[in-house]
């Protein structure tokens, strides 16, 4: 301990001594400004001038193109618009992320085309560009989940292991609101889960990051990117699988394979009944040689 | 005897029976051609028919099912085409034998004569008589010693029926009140196992969630729990993980830490009669069971708002482990899933 | 026996060997005597409409029922040992999952035809239970179940309920997520019972709920036990119909002594034989071109997964109906749980509709006096209090039945399902007693209608002017047979109880009884309408006859009408006009 101490006031010493001299703030003020540019370089993807004028330009759009179509309910910097009793127009966007705009407007929920429990999806209204660019101004508002690359949700190279393992994540939390086959299912107070088919997997990734509406949200720290890119790839599977059995009347269950038993077979059985014992028709010949 | 023993007539006022109305031939009764093309048609139907069970086994051979099914427009081509043609088969003979019933067989109404349907006095007499004479001879009215014991003979024989059924099942015993939850038991998503940190989790997510033991594996690598064991301890175990702002969440009585940074966790099991719920509204806090709607507040200890549930869903108190991992500190406190008698 | 000698020798001639089939049906005869039973049946005569044969519906999806089951027996493992899936859906391969699911996987994707077997199976069984139930409500409309036939109803709701039982222990063979979801909740009923809730709980899942035992025992009943009993009841549904012989609707030559209508060799024989093969034929076609359960989406049975849109099949689903809609009560008292919100309309209810149901015909008999036989059917007009009836219980059930199905009917109605629920909570009890109301009424004035036709005839259009400027409607005379269709029933004749006291006074022990007796008979036939009096008839007959006299010097010929009844032949000089 004694040693180590006096090699300590030893060093110390010695950079005092050099402390003292007139090259030496000059000189800790270089290293220090090395230190730091070389740690923003090495640990922070440098963005060019270019990049960030072109950031900035797309986050000005957005926001002109937010206060013309969004600002209305969800209040001119996004902050949301509260009723009197306690509801809202539209909820705060501060947090939510370009993941959730993305999803949002690129499947056109967003804008609502009225007030009301569900926004139901619809023809977009923006195009790719613009959606970017109102993704941009919201994630501007708050950090929060960007948008998926492409390598997180796409499945084409998917395994059979990849479906299988969908399958069962799929039935472990998507079932009970979105129904077996992905057809939807009711929600409290006339809201409901909409049906999986014919969504892209950049959206069904999103939906699951970012929780639209009633939808709880998967994290990725839980629900891995890998997770959920399963679960995509066994809904996409699903859609393109054949329909063994035939006609899947809708693939709602019970419910309507006992309407088309009652409309088709007892319809039909009761109509062919009422042809069996009709009245066959007449002749008025009274023999056979008339 | 039987007043009723004579059919009742329907009465002929005000106005009488004009009788069978006269046979009306069809042309197929009267008319050469009109018969040769009825009779043409029927044998074509059952020709069809021949021609198309043919088809159904030409298409059990030639179409595929297994690895490699064929399809045709969007549906597997076997079940499609061996089931078309084995019921255009079949209804091209139903339909042929029927129109041969109607276009050519006799269609001249008849007539059958009812009988009542009581026995005619002399039977019931004849019979009463017999059954009074055997009873005599047998003697059982005379002798109630000989009766009563039988009848408590046979009255015991039915504890025959009754006692080996015992041992189609254990008692319950207290079997329903305990789950596999116990202290220090990690909390993990289902399928793939994966521990919670409460960082990992964001306002509204929710997690569907198991004891981590249903995951663990013995020195052997087999799992220490599996088959018909982990479908019985999932069916009580098995846990919605929610997290909600802590603003939003009243906890009752003793409650209070039974959550972490807003994190709540209930049985996944409705307590009306069984299904797992997972329905999770992340902005109004209410879970819905799809089978028939109960509906619970988990922000307020998973009270019932809606629906046939009686009770609220049971909560599991949660704490962190020394990794930071969630674990429940205890059971459920109480029974989990639907009531029943003995609950209390 | 020829008559031409074929010898001439000292011995007699010998008769020729008769046929092939006359030799087989002799060797038959003399052991089991067939030609007595044979000359009995077949020429049975039955009556001829298409209301008749709902109930051969129901027979005949029983027999494919039977048949395609045959078929899957060879395959269906019936076993809840786990097994990892190695078969050809690519999508469920490497799970774990019961014996029973990976078979019924391998009877849908690896063997030819088993997929068809098992829809055609599966819809034959909806038929089943729907025809049933179609067939009930004929028979207690037109009044079929009436003495001699009340022990055939009984049987008839005992086919009803059992088949429900064989539906469901059908469809939670293949242990897939959907009937496992079903069997949950029958579990979690039989715990709502109290007392001896767990008990029954335990000792049918072998233990905890799933255990291992539930699918082969399930398997035994839905193969052995319930096809034994159905067929057992079949059996004696069909021999009591061939010995009461079936009813006929009235009509001409139509009595309560008769029956006229056509053979059982050849015509019935051919017709019911073919409807038996058409039956079997929409069935097949309907498991070829329509998917029905396809467990291979809803995945194998885990007690921590469950789908959107879980619902029993079509004939569970009042039942289920009913739990939905049941406010939560429960009662804690005394340490034990009452659970009323489950036990009060899963084993409650659905046992209290199926002893009314089974009680119905005895009901009528009570409440009418009615003791005779009754051979000939009743429009369902007139009986209108028994039709109303019929149709308040219909409500009840559909009401119920749409309760079942409340979360599908959200989201393709975009309604909430809240709103449902409670609108249900009131319509069903509600909605029957309006649909009592309305019935009733309907039957009446449809009574009144017929009363009309019989006694005026029927409109046609031709409006006539008398010179004092007043209008009237020509009638055209119903003819013989229809009015006669009309007028073959009897009146109603109210229970009148026996007359106070006997004559030491003493009140007969049933009195208070048969004043209620009198009461319901009274309410019971309460508003019907009578068909008219002879004397009634005469009159409107010459009123009409009156009533366009001053027409015939225009017209020629007598204005009676007469033309169109039937009772002459037009000739040329007369017109219909």
């Amino acid at each position: 301990m004694r040693l180590t101490q006096k090699l300590s006031h030893r060093i110390a010493g010695r950079l005092s001594a050099g402390r003292r001299g007139r090259i030496a703030a000059p000189l800790v003020l270089l290293l220090g400004l090395l230190v730091t540019g070389g740690m923003y370089a090495a640990f922070v993807s440098p963005a060019s001038a270019q990049d960030q004028s072109a950031d900035e330009d797309m986050v000005a759009k957005g926001r002109s193109l937010f206060l013309v179509g969004c600002a209305s309910c969800h209040g001119k910097n996004g902050e949301g618009i509260s009723t009197v009793k306690g509801g809202q127009y539209g909820p705060s966007l501060v947090g939510v992320g370009a993941a959730a705009v993305d999803f949002q407007v690129g499947t056109g929920r967003m804008p609502m085309a009225q007030p009301g429990t569900q926004a139901l999806r619809k023809a977009p209204v923006y195009n790719a560009e613009e959606i970017e660019a109102l993704a941009a101004y919201v994630a501007s508002l708050g950090p929060g989940p960007s948008v998926p690359a492409e390598s997180e949700y796409d499945v084409k190279d998917a395994t059979n292991e990849d479906i299988v393992r969908g399958g069962e994540f799929f039935r472990t939390n998507c079932t009970a609101c979105h129904n077996f086959a992905g057809n939807g299912g009711a929600l409290p107070r006339g809201r409901f889960a909409p049906a999986l088919t014919g969504v892209s997997e950049k959206h069904m990734y999103e939906a699951m990051l970012t929780g639209p509406q009633q939808m709880p949200l998967f994290s990725d720290e839980i629900l891995s990117p890998t997770d959920k890119r399963q679960i995509i790839a066994y809904l996409k599977k699903n859609e393109e699988t054949p329909n063994y059995g035939g006609f899947t009347l809708g693939s709602l269950g019970p419910v309507s394979e006992g309407l088309f038993a009652w409309i088709i077979g007892i319809g039909g059985l009761v109509g062919a009944a009422v042809w069996i014992a009709a009245n066959t028709t007449r002749s008025r010949k009274k023999t056979q040689h008339e | 005897m039987s007043e009723t023993h004579e059919l009742s007539t329907v009465e002929t006022e005000p106005i009488a029976d004009p009788g069978l109305p006269a046979h009306e031939p069809r042309p197929t009764d009267v008319d050469e051609k009109a018969e040769t093309r009825a009779e043409r048609q029927v044998a074509t139907l059952f020709g069809l028919s021949t021609i198309f069970t043919l088809l159904f086994c030409v298409s059990y051979f030639w179409l595929e099912v297994g690895d490699e099914p064929d399809v045709i427009l969007g549906l597997g081509a076997s079940n499609l085409a061996l089931g078309g043609f084995l019921g255009l088969a079949l209804l091209c003979i139903g339909i042929g034998m029927i129109q041969w019933a109607r276009k050519l067989m006799t269609d001249e109404e008849i007539i059958e004569y009812r009988h009542p349907g009581s026995s005619s006095n002399e039977d019931r007499d004849e019979s009463v008589k017999i059954l009074v004479l055997g009873t005599e001879e047998s003697g059982i009215a005379r002798r109630p010693l000989i009766r009563n014991s039988l009848l408590g003979a046979m009255g015991a024989l039915g504890l025959v029926a009754i006692i080996p059924l015992r041992d189609l099942g254990p008692l319950p015993g207290d079997k329903l009140f305990h789950t596999i939850w116990k202290k220090g038991m990690r909390v993990v998503q289902d399928v793939d196992a994966t521990p919670i940190k409460p960082s990992d989790m964001e306002i509204g997510q929710l997690i569907n969630g198991e004891p981590g033991i249903f995951f663990e594996e013995d020195d052997e690598g087999e799992p220490v729990i599996e088959g018909a064991e982990l479908q019985v301890e999932k069916a009580k175990a098995a846990v919605v993980i929610v997290k909600m702002q802590p603003d939003d969440i009243t906890p009752s009585k003793g409650r209070e830490n039974w959550g972490v940074d807003g994190i709540l966790c209930y049985s996944k099991i409705c307590t009306h009669v069984g299904c797992p719920i997972s329905l999770w509204e992340q902005q109004t806090h209410h879970l819905l069971c799809p089978c028939h709607q109960s509906t619970f507040d988990l922000a307020d200890n998973g009270r019932v708002i809606f629906g046939p549930a009686a009770r609220a869903v049971p909560q599991l108190p949660l704490a962190l482990d020394d990794e930071g991992y969630l674990i429940a500190t205890s059971d459920f406190t109480e029974p989990v899933g639907p009531s029943f008698w003995e609950r209390g | 026996m020829s008559a031409i000698a074929k010898t001439n020798a000292k011995l007699a001639a010998k008769a020729p060997k008769p046929s092939k089939a006359g030799a087989a049906a002799t060797w038959a005869d003399d052991r089991l005597g067939l030609a007595t039973l044979a000359k009995k049946n077949l020429r049975k005569v039955f009556p001829d409409h298409w209301s008749f044969m709902l109930g051969e519906i129901a027979l005949w999806s029983f027999v494919v029922v039977l048949l395609t089951g045959v078929f899957l027996t060879l395959w269906f493992v019936p076993s809840m040992g786990e097994v990892v899936y190695e078969g050809s859906f690519d999508q469920l391969r490497g799970i774990h999952m019961s014996e029973a699911y990976a078979s019924t996987l391998n009877i849908s994707f690896d063997v030819r035809g088993g997929l068809l077997m098992r829809q055609i199976h599966h819809w034959a069984a909806m038929i089943f239970v729907a025809a049933m139930m179609i067939h009930l409500l004929r028979v207690y409309f037109t009044g079929a179940f009436r003495k001699p036939r009340e022990l055939n109803w009984v049987i008839g709701s005992l086919l009803l309920l059992l088949g429900t039982l064989e539906g469901f222990t059908g469809y939670s063979l293949p242990d897939d997520l959907l009937s496992g979801t079903g069997i949950r909740a029958a579990d979690g009923f039989m715990k709502s019972m109290p007392v001896v809730g767990t008990y029954m709980s335990f000792f049918l899942f072998g233990g905890e709920f799933p255990g291992e035992a539930i699918i082969p025992r399930l398997f035994t009943a839905h193969v052995l036990l319930l096809p034994g009993l159905l067929l057992a009841l079949v059996a004696a549904h069909m021999l009591l119909l061939v010995y009461h012989k079936h009813t006929q609707w009235p009509g001409p030559g139509r009595t309560e002594q008769n029956v006229v209508g056509f053979p059982m060799l050849p015509v019935y024989m051919a017709k019911a034989g073919g409807f038996f093969f058409m039956v079997f034929g929409v069935l097949a076609l309907m498991g070829g071109t329509m998917a029905i359960n396809p467990v291979w989406r809803y995945g194998p049975y885990n007690p921590a997964e469950v789908t959107a849109g879980s619902q029993p099949d079509w004939y569970m689903g009042w039942p289920d109906g009913a739990l939905r809609i049941m406010p939560n009560l429960e009662t804690h008292i005394w340490g034990v749980t009452l659970s009323w919100n489950v036990f009060l309309p899963i084993i409650v209810l659905p046992g209290l509709m199926f002893t009314i149901v089974m009680m119905l015909p005895f009901l009528e008999q009570w409440i009418t006096g009615d003791k005779r036989e009754h051979h000939l059917l009743q429009r369902p007009r007139n009986a209108p209090t028994r039709t109303a009836l019929m149709v308040a219980l219909m409500t009840f059930y559909g009401l119920m039945w749409a309760a079942g199905g409340n979360d599908i009917i959200a989201i393709k109605m975009r309604l909430s399902i809240n709103q449902i629920t409670y609108f249900m909570r009131a319509a069903v009890f509600i909605g029957p007693v309006i649909a009592f109301m309305i019935t009733r009424r309907w039957c009446i004035s449809l009574q009144r209608h017929d009363n009309d036709k019989v006694l005026h005839g029927l409109e046609s259009g031709v409006i006539m002017r008398d010179p004092q400027g007043g209008y009237t409607e020509k009638h055209i005379p119903l003819p013989a047979g229809a009015a006669y269709t009309l007028t073959a029933r009897a009146r109603d004749k109210v229970f009148v109880p026996e007359s106070g006291a006997d004559s030491n006074g003493v009140e007969s022990p049933t009195a208070g009884k048969d004043k209620l007796r009198a009461r319901l008979s009274r309410l019971w036939y309460g508003d019907n309408i009578q068909k008219p009096t002879k004397a009634e008839l005469a009159e409107a007959h010459q009123h009409s006859e009156l009533e366009h006299l001053h027409d015939a010097p225009l017209e020629g010929h007598a204005a009676d009408g007469h033309q169109f009844d039937g009772r002459h032949d037009i000739s040329e000089e007369e017109s219909l006009r």
